[in-house]
């Protein structure tokens, strides 16, 4: 079966799609598969850093698109994990480095050889977005559950709409149950209501994201982490596997609520 | 619990989630369309205008709002018409 090409986007810049494309690439990888990403924010590469791979980079995207490099060497293993190879954006050049059909030749060449191809896309929705979104199968749109998020991925639906990239598959990150249980903070049904596009994934607020990639090891690779755990979950789904998903909102039993008010108190 | 206990004594505050997904939901139907509300009111002129030709109406009470389904969106204008006394009038 040829390769899936994915490209995680969101218009608005901030909302967690660079932190996505590593847990999902992570994820993914762990359970076997051959995975690429490929950073697509040419002049602000980041990828590389939030997995940890930035020490290793000799040859970039540009590298490859402009004939310098072949695309196997400007592809960087991820030594902890079997199959798993970042391609760098370039950080010296600017969006107009690279076209759509560069990026649709680009992973047309890998699809024969690998599972999934990741492709983390540049916030806005002018050049780099085209080309991120240009080679796509499937499209995850990351939002945050706050109203500038929302109303820049609506536009970006529209947008696959009119490429005919289909609806696009929503990820809404960053959700503080008690938050949302107290009224403060739109909620998964809110977000759904009003983009009207299918959900693929819900992922907590969780301060153990910034510790890994201050680390450079993304959290899907931690086993006790809980936006680790709905990266994974997003991973499996993105496999065709049915799973629920779990209520955010875990309440804590009696004995743990009286602990937390000692706990306080105290 | 203290959203239930209002929710049971008839009050219902509206909490910041429910603002924010209301003015979400409008300021969308304006990005999805392309029509602003400039536009919709220069619409409404014309169209009372042009109604006005062939029957009474109160253009005082026309409405022209935007609703949205799922992700179509459509324009619902509410024109009352001004009963005529006298049976049916042709206009002119």
């Amino acid at each position: 079966m040829p390769g899936k090409v994915v490209t995680v986007t969101s218009g608005k810049g901030g909302v967690g799609k660079t932190t996505t494309t590593a847990n999902l690439a992570v994820a993914l990888a762990a359970g076997g598969e051959k995975v690429v990403c490929i950073d697509a924010d040419i002049g602000l590469r980041n990828l590389d850093v939030v997995m940890g791979l930035e020490n290793r980079i000799v040859y970039d995207i540009v590298d490859v698109v402009e004939g310098r490099a072949r695309v196997r060497q400007a592809m960087i293993k991820d030594k902890r994990m079997p199959e798993l190879y970042l391609i760098p954006a370039a950080q010296t050049r600017d969006k107009s480095a690279v076209s759509p059909t560069d990026m649709i030749k680009l992973c047309n060449d890998l699809r024969g050889e690998i599972d999934w191809i990741l492709v983390d896309s540049p916030a806005g929705i002018e050049r780099g977005f085209r080309n991120a979104v240009a080679p796509a199968d499937q499209v995850l749109i990351v939002t945050n559950p706050e109203v500038s998020a929302v109303r820049d991925a609506d536009r970006i639906v529209g947008l696959l709409e009119a490429e005919e990239k289909g609806p696009g598959h929503l990820i809404l990150n960053r959700v503080k149950p008690d938050m949302v249980k107290r009224g403060d903070m739109l909620s998964t049904d809110d977000v759904l209501d009003i983009l009207a596009i299918p959900l693929i994934g819900v992922v907590p607020e969780d301060e153990g994201i910034l510790v890994s990639s201050n680390r450079g090891s993304p959290a899907a690779m931690d086993d006790k982490s809980r936006a680790g755990q709905a990266f994974r979950d997003i991973a499996r789904r993105l496999k065709g596997e049915s799973v629920p998903f779990p209520s955010l909102e875990d309440k804590p039993g009696f004995f743990q609520k009286l602990a937390a008010r000692f706990s306080r108190s105290a | 619990m203290s959203n239930w206990f209002e929710r049971l004594l008839g009050r219902s505050p509206t909490t910041s989630a429910q603002s924010a997904k209301e003015r979400l939901q409008l300021v969308l139907i304006h990005d999805r369309t392309d029509l602003s509300p400039a536009v919709l009111e220069t619409l409404k002129d014309e169209i009372i205008a042009v109604i006005s030709k062939h029957v009474d109406i109160d253009a005082g009470g026309v409405e022209i709002n935007l609703s949205q389904g799922q992700r179509e969106n459509r324009l619902v204008a509410n024109i009352p018409l001004l009963s005529a006394p006298t049976g049916r009038r042709r206009a002119r």
